[in-house]
């Protein structure tokens, strides 16, 4: 247990540190509220779907959940090589709680900076429907924290150097997002566009922070809950066994 | 008459693997390692003493990181053993990673964070109690001269220092044995005095047997008492180094490894970690 801690705690520690990091890592969540948010609000409002700026904010936290957490899966590789991670490896510890006490790490990092984004939202003017309902979202947004930390722990394991990293944002990172349903409505979607965005585990976290912050949802929260919770335990197991076979 | 020699036989025996258990801290015998056609460690048989300073010295792409990964559990032999301290790395593993601290090739520091941070995870990783963890690290790091500097970001620090605070960092469990994988490599000659000076002292007031790993022959020459000499994972010589330039009639350590090893330039075929030791070297810059 004080392993994982500790881990979990130099994660958080580096992360409150990193100041420039911070500012930078909201500069793109910031121009996808601002430019498409304003940009696109007029068309949207013409098609009879309300405020966008109210639809896209969840989409625009889940998108930086999605994207912090990931990278802090991702990191091992260079870590592994240049960094703490060879300290842990050979240490009389064993490897799941390292790779939880990271894993959790980086999922708090990514609920910390999901906050941010939430509360610059509020400042650009979304309002969501309840206040009570903030808690429930912070849930949901841990468990998208949880989901991809661990993809990116499966990732981070098992590329062989930076090379692939490209590859792994261009094939999946972004198609992740730009499937969520974070920019735009699930209904009536063409079929295969339809199935992809059902297959994609974001999407039931943009919906699930939708539905408790605007009252808007496709699924229904119960849906998201387990769908989330069960994609979590999944990708925690694959990523535990990957970075099990880490090799140094 | 018969009873009393045979007696004494196995008395004997007894005597001479009790030394042996007490004299070897690592043994290792008949080791191999395989990466599928490319046999990296060819059937190695070595011992280390208690106390002892002993160099692994070899070309690039000799088997050097290969054997110090095996005997640091990190790598799995495909044939042979491994003793330390008289434990089985592949069976009690975290007995045996208690037992020993490891400097790598590439460094393993977390950046940002401050020296004391870094000790302070490690002790904790190690399991030292939080009393015991903080003399120590107080103690080692005015030891390696970076008392001053211990709240300053490692990022901030130099070649030498991100060193020394390595080796610092590894003896803060109170391991027996100390792994240097070629640890002054890209160090300037007075950072590379000041740390063997420092591996020395450690040496011979705490009886910490050190295993090292070089391709700078003075370095082997000066602090190691024995030095084996690796070569296509095979060792080709294994002795002081007087002895070794004894056997090869040659007059400097330098001649005697080139004499064993040749004067072909070996050509390491690029890995991944290669690739990316070549950008992390333009990012320091």
């Amino acid at each position: 247990m004080t392993v994982i801690y500790i881990l979990w705690l130099r994660e958080v520690k580096k992360y409150l540190r990193s100041r420039t990091q911070i500012i930078a890592s909201m500069g793109s969540p910031i121009m996808y509220l601002g430019i498409l948010g304003f940009g696109l609000g007029p068309v949207f409002q013409r098609a009879g779907q309300g405020s966008y700026l109210q639809f896209m904010a969840p989409g625009v936290i889940g998108m930086t959940v999605l994207f912090t957490s990931i990278f802090s899966g991702i990191a091992l590789l260079w870590d592994r090589q240049f960094g703490f991670l060879k300290e842990t490896l050979v240490a009389p510890v064993s490897r799941l709680s390292i790779m939880l006490g990271r894993t959790l790490g980086g999922a708090t990092v990514a609920i910390i900076q999901g906050l941010l984004i939430f509360i610059v939202c509020l400042i650009a003017g979304f309002r969501p429907t309840s206040a009570t309902a903030i808690p429930i979202a912070i849930l949901f947004m841990m468990l998208i924290a949880i989901v991809f930390a661990a993809l990116g722990t499966v990732i981070g394991s098992s590329l062989k150097d930076m090379q692939g990293f490209q590859l792994v944002m261009n094939f999946l990172v972004m198609p992740i997002f730009f499937l969520s349903g974070a920019l735009y409505p699930l209904t009536n979607l063409p079929k295969v566009l339809a199935l992809l965005t059902r297959l994609d585990p974001l999407t039931y976290g943009v919906d699930g922070v939708r539905s408790v912050l605007i009252g808007v949802t496709h699924f229904g929260p119960t849906v998201d809950l387990a769908v989330l919770i069960g994609v979590a335990i999944l990708l925690l197991t694959v990523g535990a066994w990957r970075f099990s076979k880490i090799e140094i | 008459m018969f009873i009393a020699q045979a007696g004494t036989v196995t008395h004997s025996f007894s005597i001479a693997t009790f030394i042996r258990k007490e004299n070897g801290m690592i043994r290792v015998q008949n080791l191999s390692k395989k990466f599928g056609d490319l046999t990296a460690v060819d059937d190695i048989s070595f011992e280390v003493k208690k106390g002892e300073i002993f160099a692994f010295l070899g070309p690039n792409g000799a088997g050097k990181t290969t054997t110090i990964k095996m005997l640091t559990t990190l790598l799995h032999p495909t044939s042979g053993t491994v003793e330390l301290d008289g434990l089985d790395p592949t069976v009690a593993r975290d007995e045996v990673r208690k037992r020993f601290g490891v400097v790598f090739q590439d460094p393993s520091l977390d950046q940002d964070l401050t020296a004391w941070e870094n000790m302070e995870i490690h002790g904790v990783l190690y399991g030292v109690a939080r009393k015991e963890r903080h003399e120590r690290a107080a103690n080692l790091l005015k030891l390696f001269e970076l008392w001053d500097r211990k709240d300053a970001l490692v990022k901030t620090f130099s070649g030498g220092m991100r060193r020394r605070l390595e080796i610092a960092r590894g003896l803060l469990h109170t391991p027996r044995v100390l792994f240097l994988d070629e640890p002054t490599l890209g160090l300037d000659p007075q950072s590379r005095n000041q740390m063997w000076t420092h591996v020395k002292s450690l040496n011979e007031t705490d009886q910490v047997t050190v295993f090292l790993t070089t391709h700078y022959m003075d370095e082997a020459d000066r602090v190691a008492q024995r030095i084996a000499i690796i070569d296509h994972g095979r060792i080709v010589a294994i002795g002081s180094s007087r002895e070794l330039k004894e056997q090869t009639g040659t007059e400097s350590l330098e001649d005697a490894f080139l004499k064993l090893t040749g004067t072909t330039i070996r050509d390491e075929s690029a890995s991944s970690a290669d690739a990316m030791r070549q950008v992390a070297r333009m990012w320091r810059r």
